[in-house]
């Protein structure tokens, strides 16, 4: 942010009004973030005196009210009340069988994917959250080499990944809070996650209890769903 | 990297609250024009190669970058979950420029592009505990010749 930067008070700094997590503004705008990097790397041919605080002009691409229109999931999920019978963990498995295909498509267009932090298959991370909520937060871990709070965290930002992933598998100008409130607001998944919030801030395992306070919820979801 | 009004305000509480000393001294040098520095990109987004170990809380070590990586081989565990990541799920280069790097060295418009970039987990711990990590990175970058750092937050 500007203000700590401001104390910081660097040689050379360039601001940018873009959203926390996107430097370069928006993704494929290769042409805007070419200007950006430009403008970076312009500092370093400017002779001071320091600090050298610049603001970089513009908004990023499709940044603004006008372009928060009409974003929908590729795949509608029932609501909950009309499948409070099923199990959470049937649920997200149905949630991640109806977006495989579209998770495939993204992976398949982009070249990759960021799936792996949890060294496992994403229903074998869905089935090991629900047992660890289901358990109050201990459970038996399935990874030989992470701690049981680092699988805890892996496996939770898979999920994440794997439902971004196929939610913006069809190009749109989608922003990322609709996204956010998407899969906190309206997945089983989001629910599944929430879930484990609570409940592993008891954890016997100081890493789940790490992983729970900080790692798992954003904090602007925990306000907007007062769960905070 | 963003406006205060366009967070919520325990969000903009918490990062104005850091602790963001000024550094003591202003070192501040001139150099060769763009066209002749060798650039090298220093990222805090806890981003490393597929087989690296993640990012942990608190982790304070770095993961090395190769110039010549494939950004389908990136993956990112940065320690902190309250940033956008649907932006870098959909392109490295809105995080990790490494693609209009290269299109800028293809041009000419810089010297070349560093053998090696840096990333480090920029959460969970005060900018200060980096300091020994830093200086060698620092360290490093100055030996592998890189007289253009572009240190990019997330």
């Amino acid at each position: 942010m500007r203000e700590n930067t401001e104390r910081l008070r660097p040689p050379r700094f360039l601001w940018v009004p873009f959203e926390l997590g996107r430097p370069f503004g928006a993704p494929d705008e290769r042409e805007f973030q070419a200007r950006v990097l430009r403008a970076a790397l312009a500092l370093l041919e400017r002779q001071g005196p320091p600090p050298i605080l610049d603001d970089f002009p513009d908004n990023a691409p499709g940044d603004g009210p006008a372009d928060m229109t009409g974003w929908s999931c590729p795949i509608s999920f029932p609501a909950p009340e009309a499948t409070d019978q099923l199990a959470l963990t049937a649920r997200i498995l149905d949630e991640i069988s109806s977006l495989t295909p579209w998770q495939a498509l993204a992976r398949e267009r982009r070249g990759r994917t960021g799936l792996g932090a949890a060294k496992m298959g994403i229903e074998d991370s869905a089935r090991f959250l629900h047992a660890l909520w289901a358990a109050g937060g201990s459970t038996d871990n399935p990874s030989p080499t992470l701690s049981l709070g680092q699988t805890f965290r892996g496996a939770s930002e898979d999920m994440k990944t794997f439902y971004m992933e196929a939610a913006t598998a069809r190009p749109s100008r989608v922003s990322s809070r609709e996204l956010a409130d998407w899969f906190w607001g309206e997945t089983a998944a989001g629910e599944l996650l929430l879930a484990l919030h609570p409940a592993c801030l008891e954890s016997v395992d100081a890493g789940v209890r790490r992983v729970a306070l900080g790692q798992l919820v954003p904090r602007a979801q925990l306000h907007r769903l007062n769960k905070g | 990297m963003v406006n205060l009004g366009d967070l919520s305000r325990a969000s903009a509480r918490h990062l104005l609250d850091k602790d963001c000393p000024p550094f003591e001294t202003a070192p501040f040098v001139a150099g060769p024009p763009l066209r002749q520095r060798q650039v090298a990109i220093v990222t805090t987004a806890g981003l490393h190669r597929r087989d690296d170990n993640n990012f942990n809380l608190s982790d304070l070590s770095y993961r090395v970058i190769p110039g010549d990586v494939r950004l389908s081989d990136l993956v990112m565990t940065q320690a902190s979950v309250n940033f956008d990541r649907s932006g870098f799920q959909q392109d490295v280069n809105v995080v990790f420029p490494l693609d209009r790097l290269r299109e800028m060295d293809g041009a000419g418009k810089i010297g070349r592009i560093a053998n090696f970039h840096y990333a480090f987990n920029g959460a969970g711990q005060l900018p200060s505990a980096f300091e020994a990590t830093g200086r060698e990175v620092g360290r490093m970058l100055k030996e592998d010749g890189v007289n253009a750092a572009l240190l990019v937050p997330v």
